[in-house]
């Protein structure tokens, strides 16, 4: 835990720098110059390979070698990619596969 | 006319109503189940405003003091959003003094809502989406403050709830995965990342994994769709 004073500033460092990437584009292009052709390219491209990277970073601490072998995990996001093909429903999806990966490792892979 | 704005507005960020407040939910339990005040977890919302990187910083403050190490992890965690306001440049170009707030607030779902939403004809379009942007971070804080409460008046194991930021970054590949026809982008950045999670650790394979992915999209310099003129 950290104590009050450092948690104040972590908390702002988080703000400060959360706003600085937000604005970042909007200093570089004005809405009055052309913005180079490369940087629309990855302004396309980059959010697909952006949240396929932090599936990855969701599941860092994953041992694929000692009990229970990210088995939690695996069942939890199969659950969410078949509920979510089927029904389509955002709510449905992230809240049935949180309750059911809470019960997975709280009663079956503890 | 700003109610008139607003009225329109609220139908449009339905979706986010339920999803933030089911994730700011969990922000707030996971949050105050290490200890930390409820009001910790309103702050964090008001001020820092950003789903993924809230729950990432839970881990944060719950670790020894870091600042060089949190500000990297945001700017890691957050670099998405220097490219959301790519597509934002034009839209909140005439919008005065509410441009800053639309900038502060574009969280992944304000952009994607921002992106596929056209401001009804007779409505100023600028209250219109200020209204959108400001209803889906009271949600969010909304969610934060009832998951802090629940968590400091009940023990209950809350263990696993932090699953609900794994599901809703599998939900948002989905929803990618079938807008597109073009799934490379998607495809390096699960296996360059993994590869570097392979190869750096778990705690060391953001930064590799973020250089691996400009680097293999810039040689792999194909769009990823036809550019959408709206957005």
């Amino acid at each position: 835990m950290l104590t009050n004073s450092n948690l104040i500033i972590t908390i702002i460092i988080m703000a400060t720098t959360t706003f600085f990437t937000r604005l970042v584009p909007f200093i570089i292009f004005p809405s009055n110059k052309e913005t180079p052709k490369y940087i629309l390219y990855l302004g396309d491209v980059l959010p697909y390979s952006i949240i396929g990277m932090l599936i990855i970073y969701c599941l860092k601490n994953i041992s694929l070698l000692t009990f229970p072998y990210g088995m939690g995990e695996i069942i939890a996001i199969l659950f969410v990619i078949i509920v979510h093909v089927w029904k389509k429903n955002t709510l449905l999806s992230i809240c049935g596969g949180t309750i059911l990966y809470m019960f997975l490792v709280q009663t079956i892979f503890i | 006319m700003k109610l008139k704005a607003f009225k329109a507005a609220f139908p449009y960020t339905i979706p986010v109503l339920m999803g933030y407040l089911f994730l700011g939910i969990a922000f707030g339990i996971l949050l105050s189940s290490n200890g930390y005040h409820y009001i910790w977890a309103i702050l964090m919302s008001v001020f820092i405003y950003a789903g993924s990187m809230q729950f990432v910083a839970v881990g944060l403050l719950t670790s020894i003091f870091d600042p060089l190490g949190t500000m990297l992890l945001t700017l890691m965690v957050n670099a998405r959003h220097l490219f959301y306001g790519l597509s934002m440049i034009t839209k909140f170009n005439d919008m005065g003094i509410k441009k800053f707030y639309m900038i502060f607030s574009l969280s992944d779902e304000t952009y994607s809502l921002l992106c596929s939403t056209k401001s009804p004809k007779n409505l100023d379009k600028n209250w219109f989406y200020f209204f959108i942007a400001l209803l889906n971070q009271s949600y969010w804080i909304l969610g934060s403050a009832i998951g802090g409460i629940i968590g400091s008046l009940f023990t209950f194991n809350s263990k696993g709830v932090d699953f609900a930021m794994t599901a809703l970054f599998v939900v948002i590949f989905i929803n990618q995965w079938q807008s597109n026809t073009n799934h490379t982008p998607a495809l390096i950045g699960v296996f360059a990342s993994l590869l570097c999670l392979i190869i750096f650790g778990a705690n060391n394979f953001i930064i590799p994994s973020m250089i691996a992915i400009l680097f293999t999209l810039t040689v792999k310099n194909k769009p990823a769709k036809e550019r959408d003129p709206q957005c």
